[in-house]
């Protein structure tokens, strides 16, 4: 078992905490007053959060943000309820320290990693993504991580390593949605290698600036935009170098309405929601969903010759 | 000694009718509870990130209470001898059908902002949304022949015969509930538990026997009130 200790970050690397807070609290200021005049909440908080940890090329930069408490407040995460406040009011059993990620399978270095470690040896960047939920709902969320690729390169993996596997915390004391079986816990989702390589799947630590709060996933979660919510799965504490597809925890409960792939697609029929179009929450009117949430540009790639109707 | 014994059945009818009017003013107004508690949160934002999903639920589940309320009111008159609560079937059947009307309203105003397109693609191949709007077309002339006067225009018996359709307007509403939900069954299975001990109920208690020979709304000379007089 291998536990990376990697050396401290530099002093002037840090911020000082009260420049810190004061900066976060102008940001949701001046994301909610946007949000509350309808105008676009753009330049005011991506400035100040491109001074902090080096806004990715990536990021949305046309879209609204969207308001904290509804990032915060209204969240699939049925290890605490299927409500969709139930995570925002009981995810604080959740203990997120001390916390590791232990890695298995196809891959040089496996082991635990320890969340510390993790934060310490990658530096947190900030990614404003859409995220688009099966349910046809949207936000657009300022999220703090890292790519997942970096991690993944360090650990090596093998040339027999074709699918990445994670999964969700299983602690019944501590995620009492778990004491239920409306899911197969623990909950498990996994990427194609390829998928996880890509730079813009991203192993998120935080949102808005600071820690990811419990209900968002905490301590460290996937985002990967141009797939329903579903696929980005919260609170990790495994990571599977497998050969074989991972048998994922939708798919597996409904597989005619989930499949492993669940890349955003407006064409392909849902037989409960139309994928069509979407509500941005705090919009009054539904727009349309954009293929592969508005990132075909960088990810169609991934899924040439692929018939995307039959690997929904 | 007549005189006083008639005097005392009098103001006992008298008080009888007073508390019905109060059950019934009272239920009246209890039921609008819901309905304004949406409005009111909708316009203090209480109704959470997304309310017009949230709008869309609490309608759909209070239609859906109504017409387990309304379903209830036989099986519960029979049990406690109170022949008067049907008449609060009616109203509770109109509750049902107006949560139901509000329910569709807010999702092709609101919801869909009449893109008629999408409603009907909806409605056509979204299977929940096929039996809900089917549950709805259903309740529709039930309301409409609701009226004292729908029902004797009818006859009892074709009346009653039409309106056993809430049944099965019960029956595929919580099927919409059921296949509207993705994991969490929970509730539209306590919905259905319920409904299926009220129609269990029917078939093991058998008909009305006693109302059943008093012709209930069949004979034309008798008014529904005599009716519900007698069948108290």
């Amino acid at each position: 078992m291998l536990i990376r200790r990697p050396p401290d970050i530099r002093e002037s690397e840090v911020t000082d905490e009260g420049l810190y807070i004061s900066r976060r609290q102008f940001i949701r200021r001046a994301a909610a007053a946007g949000a509350g005049l309808g105008l676009a909440a753009t330049a005011s908080p991506l400035a100040a959060c491109g001074s902090d940890a080096g806004a990715s090329s990536l990021a949305v930069q046309d879209d609204e943000l969207t308001p904290y408490d509804v990032v915060t407040g209204y969240n699939n995460f049925y290890e605490f309820g299927t409500g969709k406040d139930d995570p925002a009011q009981n995810a604080h059993t959740l203990k997120t320290r001390p916390w590791a990620v232990t890695v298995e399978g196809e891959c040089n270095k496996p082991g635990v990693y320890d969340i510390e470690d993790l934060l310490k040896r990658y530096p947190g960047e900030e990614r404003i993504y859409r995220l688009r939920c099966v349910e046809a709902w949207s936000m657009v969320i300022p999220w703090l991580g890292f790519p997942l690729s970096d991690f993944i390169n360090d650990l090596e993996p093998t040339s027999r390593a074709r699918f990445v596997e994670f999964r969700t915390l299983y602690d019944p004391e501590q995620m009492p949605g778990q004491r239920r079986a409306v899911l197969d816990w623990p909950y498990v989702e996994g990427l194609r290698m390829d998928e996880a390589m890509h730079p813009l799947t991203l192993l998120s630590v935080g949102l808005y600036g600071e820690m990811l709060p419990n209900q968002n996933g905490a301590p460290i979660r996937l985002v990967v935009p141009w797939k329903y919510g579903f696929k980005s799965i919260k609170s990790i504490v495994s990571l599977r170098f497998t050969r074989e597809m991972p048998r994922t925890s939708w798919a597996q409960q409904a597989p005619n309405e989930y499949g492993f792939y669940a890349n955003v697609n407006p064409e392909v029929e849902h037989p409960r929601w139309s994928q069509a179009r979407e509500r941005r929450l705090g919009e009054f009117r539904r727009r349309e969903t954009l293929m592969f949430n508005g990132y075909a540009e960088q990810v169609a790639h991934l899924y040439e010759g692929m018939d995307l109707r039959t690997n929904y | 000694m007549n005189v006083e014994r008639r005097t005392s059945n009098a103001e006992r009818r008298r008080a009888r009718r007073w508390v019905e009017r109060s059950v019934r003013g009272s239920i009246f107004l209890l039921a609008l509870v819901p309905l304004v508690r949406i409005a009111v949160q909708g316009f203090t934002g209480g109704l959470g990130g997304n309310p017009i999903e949230e709008m869309l639920h609490r309608t759909g589940w209070w239609a859906l209470a109504f017409l387990i309320l309304t379903l209830s009111v036989t099986p519960a008159r029979r049990l406690t001898r109170i022949g008067w609560l049907v008449k609060l079937r009616r109203m509770l059947g109109l509750y049902a059908f107006f949560y139901a009307t509000v329910h569709f309203a807010v999702y092709v105003g609101v919801d869909q902002f009449f893109a008629w397109d999408y409603i009907l693609e909806d409605i056509g191949e979204r299977p929940y949304i096929t039996v809900g709007f089917t549950a709805l077309l259903i309740l529709a002339p039930l309301a409409a022949t609701s009226t004292k006067r729908m029902i004797k225009r009818l006859g009892g018996r074709r009346w009653n015969r039409l309106h056993r359709l809430v049944y099965i307007a019960a029956a595929l509403g919580v099927l919409h509930f059921l296949w509207l939900v993705k994991a969490d069954i929970r509730e539209p299975v306590i919905f259905g538990a319920i409904l299926a001990t009220l129609l269990g109920y029917r078939l093991a208690a058998g008909p009305y026997k006693r109302l059943a020979r008093l012709k209930w709304f069949g004979n034309s000379r008798l008014s529904i009130r005599e009716a519900e007089e007698q069948g108290r």
